[in-house]
């Protein structure tokens, strides 16, 4: 027995490799994404890999099962809205390993579009449900998630937040279980999800969840802490912890499994306490589970608490009149420190032409989403991956039904056009869209934290994969005629092409292609320097939002330790005063324009 | 239970330096529970760190008025979680200046009275140019470590814990420097 620290996802990635899971797969997504690069290290004993999206990530893990072994499948929450439609079939096919489905939330939303509560999934698929409230938790709920899978042949849901997947605390560690023995045979009544055969599945998941109700009265996870008063705290995950902080004479009824619901347990808490707070991140699940159970009973939940951000130890403070959060400090009255296009980063000369070209862009979900902000203020939408073709396609008819025609563009990274923008784009191509679809392919999964993804060429587990060629399968695969691939540090090369594709009446789609200025090793490379003068203050440079570029004395002034010396205020700035510091400075002059027009008719 | 809050901006090792301190606390015999936050704050937005110690810890989470200690790699992530600090919690501030984007491209001013505003609210506040000083000793990048050293000279924890981690949580060839740094902090005056 070893003990450290690990984040909660460490301490998942641990569990999956303890409790004898041979199969992992994910799509990356924040708070949710160290999970599979943590199960990466035990390689030798699980296959792990990224799907090119969650329902990809998922099927595959189904697939899995089949043959008995033992699964985990990893996503953000909104991943799985992505992965809903196997999720809900799992639950009729069961697991013949156990199966582990993680989905991390984002209480708070600190890097998400929404904060929707999964313990809905959970119920709306009848499968059991499992909350981790520190690392330790997070790693014996993947063990006992499997014990559980197994006894009662259901996938389990593992729901972690961003508290507790991105927080560290002491876990111990223990040895690895041996994996059962594979044993796939055909038997097409448990494997084929037919009206006949599901009809007769969905009465055995309505018996499993009451059998799984009764197991969860007894499950050591969910217990009972005695208190000295006649108050009561019902509480689960994270907001168990805070709430520890506060409650320190009262009852606790931890939850480790809000749903199936513990219900004899809670009886039996609720008859100790005259008034029970409950203590919930987001949705009311284990409060109308009580109020059910004990209508009569005084219970403080959502009418009282937020049903919005984090159940926070100040939250609940605030809430119970207890501690004035009325800042000292107004921290509002100092400057904001928003998150940025990195130095150098190969988005920024796109957005700086659809910015001054004024263009209607739908958006989609990357760390381009930030070119949205300003100063470059060239994003519109932002729905969800993929949206960006789709959404430009529904504006672009509805408003030819009505006469009109803006200027538009989607814009979509290339993670996220493999993960669903392909599909949209089929759409584009079938119901002959006149629209422009950029691709900003930076050729690896950025936002996240750079993971591999089918154009990096490398495979989770570090193996060699095909490069998957985004203008070769957009021209030569979907025969968009008008397909192009351009450097993405290629000022004016963007604008000229943007203009003459904007102005076309056909299809066309346009390859950004640059790597990720984190990754690109810059040995030649020397940072831009301005020539004071020769600025003339016209602030056209600071207009890029590039981190490096700041002013001094009114005058464009550069960051060297920053500047990566990509040139694109270079060729911004209308007046010469940008240059690279020395003479092997590399210029883009040097680099291949990414066979400039190559794919334009 | 204490609280120990690091700020700073993402890149300037703020991750790493709360890694190192719960070794720190760790191997010291407490209990540690860290929280931090990721994402966006990954492209030059503000990074925080909290860290909490004790016999027993429940939340990761840092609260109004709980911090003990507050260690920001930058004087405007100082004041930006001054509201953190006890009345009689102790701040120690790197005195280096990293405009965030809005004053770089001109549209708001960077604060001329951060100092002002951390002393009137710290009574224990130590300003230290971490920044200058890493850079004279031959690498900018060990500015997070020589701050946590200037934490520890604050602590009551055997310096011997604090070196043994640096030792074991930096790349293998910075080790000297880093325990330069180290020292630098730790033997700071203000």
């Amino acid at each position: 027995m070893k003990r450290e620290l690990l984040s909660g996802n460490e301490a998942i990635a641990r569990g999956a490799y303890e409790a004898g899971i041979t199969f992992a797969s994910a799509y990356p997504g924040t708070p949710s994404t160290e999970i599979l690069e943590n199960v990466v290290r035990y390689k030798d004993d699980i296959h792990c890999q990224w799907g090119t999206n969650e329902k990809t990530a998922f099927e595959e893990a189904m697939g899995a099962t089949f043959t008995g072994a033992r699964v985990l499948v990893a996503m953000k929450h909104v991943g799985l809205n992505v992965a809903a439609d196997p999720l809900f079939s799992s639950s009729y096919l069961g697991a013949d390993g156990g199966f582990i489905i993680v989905s991390a939330d984002d209480p708070g939303m600190h890097s998400s579009q929404n904060e929707q509560d999964n313990r809905n999934y959970a119920i709306a698929a009848k499968i059991p449900v499992l909350e981790p409230s520190d690392s330790q938790e997070a790693k014996d709920f993947v063990i006992e998630g499997i014990k559980i899978s197994e006894k009662f042949n259901t996938p389990v849901m593992l729901r972690s937040s961003t508290r507790v997947s991105h927080s560290r605390s002491a876990v111990e560690t223990g040895e690895r279980e041996t994996p059962p023995e594979l044993h796939y045979e055909k038997d097409f009544q448990k494997t084929m999800l037919l009206p006949v055969i599901a009809r007769k599945k969905h009465i055995i998941v309505e018996e499993r969840q009451k059998k799984i109700k009764e197991f969860s009265d007894t499950f050591k996870h969910n217990y009972i802490i005695e208190g000295k008063t006649r108050i009561g705290i019902l509480a689960s995950g994270i907001a168990f912890q805070n709430g520890r902080e506060i409650f320190k004479d009262d009852w606790f009824l931890k939850v480790a499994m809000p749903y199936p619901f513990p219900e004899e347990l809670y009886k039996k808490f609720a008859d100790k306490v005259d008034k029970i707070y409950v203590l919930e991140e987001n949705d009311p699940i284990m409060e109308n589970f009580a109020r059910l159970i004990t209508p009569d009973k005084e219970i403080i939940g959502k009418d009282f608490f937020p049903l919005t951000g984090e159940m926070t130890e100040d939250v609940i403070l605030s809430k119970l009149g207890k501690k004035d959060l009325t800042p000292e400090f107004d921290t509002n009255s100092i400057p904001h420190r928003p998150p940025s296009l990195c130095p150098g980063c190969p988005h920024t000369a796109t957005f700086h032409n659809l910015n001054i070209q004024k263009v209607t862009v739908t958006g989609d979900i990357g760390c381009y989403t930030l070119g949205g902000l300003p100063p470059l203020n060239a994003m519109d939408t932002t729905i969800d991956m993929g949206a960006s073709i789709t959404a430009m396609l529904g504006m672009e008819k509805a408003m030819a039904k009505a006469g009109k025609k803006l200027k538009q563009a989607a814009v979509i990274g290339d993670s996220t056009f493999f993960h669903s923008g392909i599909t949209g784009l089929l759409d584009l191509i079938y119901n002959d869209s006149k629209g422009t679809v950029i691709i900003l392919d930076n050729s690896i999964t950025a936002m996240t934290g750079h993971q591999d993804n089918p154009g990096t060429g490398k495979t989770l587990m570090g193996d060699d994969a095909p490069v998957v060629d985004i203008l070769k399968l957009v021209r030569d695969g979907l025969g968009i005629e008008h397909s192009f691939e351009i450097d993405g540090y290629d000022v004016k090369g963007i604008r000229t092409l943007l203009r003459e594709e904007l102005k076309r009446e056909k299809l066309s789609v346009i390859v950004v292609k640059r790597v990720c200025a984190l990754l690109f090793k810059k040995p030649n490379w020397s940072p831009t320097v301005v020539d004071p003068d020769k600025c003339i203050k016209c602030n056209l440079c600071l207009k890029l939002g590039c981190p490096a570029i700041t002013s001094k004395d009114g005058k464009a002034f550069i960051v060297s330790s920053l500047c990566t010396g990509c040139s694109v205020c270079i060729q911004v700035c209308p007046h010469d005063a940008m240059n690279h510091a020395n003479e092997d400075g590399m210029h883009i002059k040097d680099t291949s324009l990414a066979d400039f027009f190559k794919g334009g008719k | 239970m204490k609280t120990i809050i690091i700020a700073g901006v993402g890149g300037q090792g703020v991750l790493t330096a709360s890694d190192l301190l719960s070794d720190v606390l760790l191997d010291a015999g407490y209990n540690v529970k860290k929280s931090e936050v990721h994402g966006m704050s990954q492209r030059g937005g503000d990074v925080i760190a909290t860290i909490k110690f004790g016999e027993e810890v429940f939340s990761p989470l840092p609260a109004i008025k709980n911090a003990d200690y507050i260690l920001a790699f930058e004087k405007l992530e100082g004041l930006r979680n001054i509201n953190f600090l006890k009345n009689d919690g102790a701040m120690i501030v790197n005195d280096f200046v990293w405009e965030p984007l809005p004053v770089a491209s001109g549209t708001v001013e960077y604060p001329d009275d951060i100092e002002d505003n951390l002393k009137k609210y710290s009574s224990d506040l130590i300003l230290i140019p971490a920044t200058d000083i890493a850079t004279e000793l031959g690498n900018v990048r060990t500015t997070n470590v020589l701050l946590v050293g200037v934490l520890a000279s604050k602590m009551d924890i055997d310096k011997e814990i604090w070196i043994n981690v640096v030792k074991r949580k930096v790349p293998p060839k910075s080790i000297d420097l880093n325990l330069s740094a180290f020292e630098k902090g730790y033997s700071f005056r203000a």
